[in-house]
């Protein structure tokens, strides 16, 4: 068993070497939909499907971070995933808890992979431990460097859009009171997703074709891939995909060019 | 030294054929995907032909009231193909859509926007027929054209507008703060600078690859984002394709409902 696991994972890193010959994206965001479905096919509770995702999700970093992919973002929890079941929202949180606080620890697969963790969304919708979780794992990772995840939490696109255009007014308004006029980087760089560059590419699983309020503001040059899988299911081959995918598009565009 | 020289020699020779090997490799697999979506493409132009031709029962007749606003965006290379643009809003209103939107980031289409309703009879601007109340009962299709100024910069007009209320309400107001800036205040700021049109239901992409190319972004939270290929290859029946599968989709979304939008007042 531990022979054929080494057998895949030889395979996968040769893949990654073929595949590294044309040019990788720097940023792929994912849309993680479908644990529910996925519990759901499977006669589990909603609680085992998330935390079939929470592996995906694992999984994911692990290949982009050996892909070579500096950025990774993944929408985690919607602000209109709050009007879900409240026994699912507690789940939720409950998870996520758990998890960011188990990924402080040194040992943990985000620091032996160089994970830096941010979190993008109006925070101070979620409840006092999550919101500490968080600050307190983006603490423990600043100083790792070999792989960016942003986690979408209580984050919409249009939420994000608001916030950056208070922030603005505040500022210039602190600055300069009445004869400040408000520019397009001023916008920008107080959006949550500052930290990044635009995705190259996100990825939507579970068949649906809709941004679903993620990234609408920087995805204008973005590659949308859909695929059918439930995100729990998604694998090496749906990123390999993707990234073929987008390496045509690349020299389509070079063509042109 | 001599050895040393050789045996550096030897690895960059072995580190060059393991690079004419990888990229040989990658040119393959890249080949064989390209083998993979041509029978893929020439299905897609069969299916296409029965469905203009009315042999595919399903797509004869279908409803398509669930799609109120349709959004086409065109790739900048392709913008100035007018007689492909005309002929498919030709299409659209064949099938019976009532509200188009086209886009494309540069607004040539805006640009061309006199030409292209002075051929499609009976077709007027959106926001003619919405000033005039005739939304609902038109027997014709309305145009609603949009570029990148009604999108990050229509934005940033929005942001100075929420701007000088905040200055005028004084600034110090946590209450007035929070009246001010919502989402329901932006999207009504919106409308007020111009740029505040319905969020399409649908959008489909002519172009090489499936990216939404700067459509307003405040107008396409939950729009499904359809890809159709580029312009100059652009078909009938898989026109009508996208139109049916969408209107076979059950969404669900975390949004319990689509709002139109349908604004105040424009100007």
């Amino acid at each position: 068993m531990e022979f054929l696991y080494k057998v895949v994972r030889f395979l996968i890193k040769c893949m990654f070497c073929v595949v590294s010959v044309g040019p990788i994206p720097s940023h792929i965001a994912f849309i993680m939909d479908g644990n529910r479905r996925f519990a759901k096919q499977r006669n589990m509770k909603v609680g085992a499907g998330h935390e079939a995702g929470y592996f995906a999700l694992m999984s994911m970093l692990i290949h982009c971070s050996e892909l070579g992919v500096k950025y990774v973002t993944a929408y985690a929890f919607s602000i209109d995933n709050f009007k879900r079941r409240t026994e699912e929202v507690e789940c939720l949180v409950d998870l996520m808890t758990e998890k960011f606080e188990s990924w402080c620890r040194e040992d943990s697969i985000v620091n032996m992979f160089g994970i830096r963790v941010h979190f993008s969304g109006n925070l101070q919708l979620l409840s006092e431990p999550l919101r500490d979780a968080a600050k307190k794992l983006t603490a423990a990772t600043v100083g790792n460097s070999r792989v960016f995840l942003t986690l979408c939490v209580a984050y919409t696109s249009t939420n994000e859009i608001v916030r950056a255009v208070e922030k603005s007014c505040e500022e210039k308004w602190a600055e300069d009171q009445e004869s400040s006029v408000i520019n397009l980087s001023d916008i920008e760089k107080r959006m949550y997703m500052v930290i990044a560059p635009d995705p190259d590419i996100i990825i939507r699983t579970s068949g649906e074709n809709r941004l679903s309020n993620f990234l609408l503001w920087q995805s204008a040059g973005s590659c949308l891939v859909s695929t059918s899988a439930m995100w729990p299911e998604i694998s090496f081959w749906h990123l390999i995909w993707a990234v073929l995918n987008f390496q045509r598009y690349q020299s389509l565009l070079k063509k042109k060019l | 030294m001599d050895f040393n020289k050789e045996s550096q020699m030897s690895c960059s020779w072995y580190a060059q054929i393991e690079n004419r090997l990888l990229q040989l490799l990658w040119h393959l697999i890249h080949v064989t995907i390209d083998l993979c979506y041509f029978p893929l493409g020439i299905a897609d132009v069969l299916e296409s032909y029965l469905i203009s031709w009315g042999l595919l029962g399903r797509y004869k007749s279908f409803n398509v009231t669930k799609l109120r606003y349709l959004a086409i965006v065109v790739d900048s290379e392709e913008v100035y193909r007018t007689s492909k643009i005309i002929k498919l809003l030709q299409w659209l209103e064949a099938v019976g859509i009532k509200h188009v939107c086209l886009y494309d980031n540069e607004g040539v289409l805006k640009k061309s926007k006199d030409f292209i309703l002075e051929k499609l009879d009976g077709t007027i601007l959106f926001w003619d027929a919405h000033e005039n109340d005739v939304l609902s009962d038109r027997q014709h299709m309305t145009l609603e054209f949009v570029s990148f100024s009604d999108g990050k910069e229509a934005v940033v007009k929005a942001a100075n507008v929420l701007f000088m209320k905040y200055s005028k309400s004084g600034a110090t107001d946590q209450n007035q703060k929070d009246k001010i800036f919502t989402e329901s205040q932006m999207s009504n700021t919106l409308i007020t600078v111009g740029s505040g049109g319905p969020k399409p239901d649908l959008l489909l992409v002519y172009g090489p690859a499936r990216c939404h190319l700067g459509f307003p972004a405040w107008r396409i939270p939950y729009t499904e984002i359809v890809h159709m290929g580029p312009l100059k290859s652009m078909n009938y029946g898989s026109l009508v394709k996208a139109i049916y599968k969408f209107t076979m989709v059950q969404p669900n979304y975390g949004k319990l409902f689509f709002d139109l939008h349908c604004c105040v007042c424009k100007h």
